[in-house]
C-alpha cells in the first residue's frame, strides 16, 4: 500500500485481515507488468480494503485503541520533531545528575513561533528503546524538562510537549533519585509558568509520568491516543487480580480521546487518518501542527497573569462535580 | 508513655477500638515483633507499640485527636461527598465499594480535614484516611485538599497534611490523576504567598499521593519506617527483576537520599510541628 510505510513485521490480532489484504495487493501490483492486467482486480481489492479499513477503525474498543497507541510504527514524538519543527536545536541534561534520553528537549520553529519543545521518546531502533527505558522516564528526564521549560520561561518562549508513556519508570535508581519528587516539583512549577504551555497527547498517557509534562493551558489527544490514572494492566491486575481482564479494565478507565475530552480533561481530539497514525505521518503531523500554532496563536493573545490565572482555573475545576 | 492531650484512654481506645485493623480482645499481638501487648497500652501510647516502636496505621478522625489541642479541631468541607462519575465497575461496582466504605468512616471520603489549633497555634489540617479505600486520592480527596490548602492561604495559617494512601484511585481514572495537578496548582499559590506548608508522611505514602502534594511540603517530616514511594515494592521488583535493597522506600531510606527532612515518632509530633511552625510560619 501506499501509506503501508510502517513495520510491516508487526500486525495487530484486529488488523490482520487489513495486513492480509494489504500483501495481496502489493502481490499483484508486483505482477501486473509481467503476468498481464491485474487493475479491475486490483481495484476490487482495493476497494474492500478500504471498506474493511472503515468498517474495523470505526469500531475500536478501548482495548484495540491502546493497542493502536502502542503500535511499533506509530509516529512518535521525534517524527513529528522532525516533520514540522524547524530548526530543531537538541538541549541536553538537567543540570543536577545526567540526561534521560527518555525525554526530548530543545528550542525550534513550529509555523511562525519559536518555541521550546519538550517531549517523551521512545525510541526506534532496539538499542534506543532500552536507554529510553521504552519512554518510561527517570527522575533526570522530568528535572531535565524542568530545567528546558524555565528557560523557555525566561527568554519568553512558549513551550510545546509530546507526551508519548507508558509511565514513569518503576526502578531502584528512580525511586533513589526521587521520581516521586520530580514529577511533584514539575506540577507545582508548570502551572505557574508565565509562557503559554500547549500539550498533545499522541500515544500513551501513561498516569504521573504523561502529567509530569502535562499540566498546560490547551491539551489535545491525537484520536487514538490513551490518558488515565494506570495503564489497564496494572489496573487489571489490582481490581481484577488478573493482568488478563486489560480490556474490561480499559472499558472502565473511559482512558479513549473522546472519553477524556467528555470529562474535560483535554480540550480537543485532533483526529487520525482513517486507519490511525501509523498509516500516514504526515497526514497526522499536518493535523498536530495546526492544532498547535492555532493553539499558540489563540494563547498569545492572553497577558501573562490572566493566562496563569486561566491555568489555575481550568485544574482548579477538575473533578468539582464528580465531588458535590 | 505519652497520652494524647486532654482525652482519658477510655476514649482513645473507644474511638480506636473497631477501625485500628488489630484484632478484638484485651490483648493483641504486635504485627511487627509478635509480642503479646495490652490493648490499652498500645492505646495510650499513640497506637505504637510499646515493646518495638511499631507505628500503627491509624483513621484520620485518631490522627486529628492526637495532632490537636483538645476539642479544637473543627472539620470543615464534609458536605462534599462522592459520585461515580464513570460508573466504574470491577468485581464490585464503585458505587457500592463507597457505600461499604463509609461506613467504616465518619466523615465522606478518604480525608478528614478542617481547622484547629496545635500547642496554641492556628492550622488548617487535612488528614487522609486508610480505612476509606486505602486513602486513595479521587475527586473528592483533591477537592478537599485544594479547598485546605486556599483556606490556609486565605488566612495565612500554616496547613498541615498527613499522608496515608495507596496513591490516586482508579476508579475515577483521568479525573483522580488531575487532582494531582489541582493541588500541586493550589500549593504553588501558597508557595508564592510564603505560606508554610508541613507534609507528614506515614505508613503508607506512594503513587500519586506522594508524586504530588505530599513532596511539596516546606518541611517534610515522616513517621518511623513508613514506606515512601512512587511505584509500588512489587512493580518495581517485577520491572527491575532483581531483590530490592534492605530498608528501600522506609523514611530512613528517604532521609538517606536527601528526599525527607526528618524522622519523628509519633509521640514528638505535635511538639516538633509546633516548633517548625514557630521558625517557619507568621
Amino acid at each position: 500500500m501506499a501509506n503501508g510505510s510502517y513495520e510491516g513485521s508487526f500486525q495487530l490480532e484486529f488488523e490482520k485481515p487489513l495486513v492480509q489484504l494489504e500483501k495481496q495487493i502489493a502481490e499483484l501490483e508486483r505482477h501486473e507488468d509481467a503476468a498481464g492486467d491485474f487493475a479491475s482486480e486490483i481495484k476490487k481489492l482495493r476497494a474492500s480494503y478500504s471498506t474493511l479499513l472503515k468498517k474495523t477503525y470505526a469500531k475500536l474498543t478501548p482495548w484495540q485503541t491502546v493497542q493502536v497507541a502502542r503500535h511499533p510504527g506509530r509516529p512518535q514524538s521525534i517524527d513529528y520533531i522532525r516533520t514540522f519543527v524547524k530548526d530543531f536545536a537538541e538541549l541536553h541534561g538537567d543540570r543536577r545528575y545526567g540526561d534521560d534520553p527518555a525525554i526530548i528537549t530543545g528550542f525550534g520553529r513550529i509555523g511562525p513561533y519559536k518555541c521550546m519543545v519538550v517531549a517523551h521518546n521512545k525510541g526506534k531502533e532496539t538499542k534506543e528503546k532500552i536507554a529510553c527505558h521504552f519512554g518510561c522516564a527517570h527522575p533526570e528526564g522530568y528535572r531535565k524538562a524542568m530545567a528546558k521549560m524555565k528557560l523557555a520561561e525566561k527568554f519568553g518562549l512558549p513551550i510545546v510537549t509530546f507526551i508519548d508513556t507508558p509511565g514513569a519508570y518503576p526502578g531502584i535508581g528512580a525511586e533513589e533519585r526521587g521520581q516521586a519528587e520530580a514529577i511533584a516539583y514539575n506540577l507545582r512549577e508548570m502551572a505557574k509558568l508565565k509562557v503559554p504551555v500547549v500539550c498533545v497527547v499522541i500515544g500513551e498517557g501513561g498516569s504521573g509520568g504523561a502529567l509530569g509534562i502535562g499540566v498546560g493551558d490547551r491539551i489535545a489527544m491525537l484520536q487514538y491516543a490513551w490518558y488515565s490514572v494506570i495503564s489497564p494492566e496494572g489496573c487489571a491486575a489490582i481490581l481484577w487480580k488478573t493482568g488478563e481482564k486489560a480490556s474490561a479494565a480499559a472499558e472502565q478507565l473511559h482512558l479513549t480521546a473522546k472519553e477524556n475530552l467528555k470529562l474535560g480533561i483535554v480540550d480537543e481530539v485532533i483526529d487520525e487518518p482513517l486507519g490511525g497514525a501509523h498509516r500516514d505521518l504526515s497526514a497526522t503531523a499536518e493535523q498536530v501542527e495546526k492544532w498547535i500554532v492555532q493553539s499558540l496563536r489563540e494563547l498569545n493573545r492572553y497577558k501573562v497573569d490572566n493566562l496563569v490565572k486561566r491555568r489555575y482555573d481550568k485544574f482548579r475545576a477538575l473533578g468539582q462535580t464528580a465531588a458535590s | 508513655m505519652s497520652q494524647v492531650p486532654g482525652r482519658s484512654w477510655q476514649e482513645v481506645v473507644d474511638m480506636q477500638q473497631e477501625k485500628s485493623g488489630v484484632p478484638e480482645g484485651l490483648w493483641m499481638r504486635c504485627s511487627a515483633c509478635e509480642a503479646m501487648v495490652y490493648r490499652k497500652q498500645v492505646a495510650m501510647n499513640l497506637w505504637v507499640c510499646p515493646e518495638c516502636d511499631h507505628h500503627y496505621r491509624i483513621d484520620a478522625r485518631q490522627r486529628i485527636t492526637q495532632l490537636c489541642d483538645p476539642d479544637s479541631f473543627e472539620p470543615k468541607w464534609t458536605d462534599i461527598t462522592p459520585t461515580d462519575p464513570l460508573k466504574f465497575e470491577d468485581l464490585k461496582p464503585y458505587k457500592q465499594r463507597l457505600k461499604d466504605e463509609s461506613s467504616k468512616v465518619d466523615h465522606p471520603d478518604a480525608i478528614l480535614a478542617g481547622t484547629g489549633y496545635i500547642k496554641g497555634r492556628r492550622i488548617v489540617l487535612a488528614a487522609l484516611d486508610p480505612n476509606f479505600m486505602m486513602g486513595s486520592m479521587g475527586s473528592v480527596v483533591g477537592e478537599v485538599l485544594t479547598c485546605a490548602i486556599e483556606h490556609a492561604r486565605e488566612r495565612d495559617w500554616p496547613l498541615i497534611i498527613v499522608s496515608c494512601s495507596g496513591g490516586a484511585r482508579m476508579q475515577e481514572s483521568a479525573l483522580s490523576l488531575m487532582q494531582m495537578a489541582k493541588t500541586s496548582a493550589a500549593l504553588a499559590r501558597l508557595d508564592d504567598d510564603g505560606g508554610l506548608f508541613i507534609s507528614v508522611l506515614t505508613d503508607p505514602t506512594t503513587g500519586g499521593v506522594t508524586a504530588s502534594f505530599a513532596m511539596l511540603g516546606d518541611v517534610i517530616i515522616a513517621e518511623p519506617k513508613a514506606l515512601i514511594g512512587f511505584a509500588g515494592p512489587r512493580v518495581i521488583a517485577n520491572t527491575v527483576r532483581q531483590e530490592l535493597p534492605p530498608g528501600f522506600q522506609r523514611a530512613e531510606f528517604l532521609v538517606e537520599k536527601g528526599f525527607v527532612d526528618r524522622i519523628v515518632e509519633r509521640r514528638n509530633l505535635r511538639s516538633e510541628i509546633s516548633r517548625i511552625i514557630d521558625y517557619a510560619g507568621k
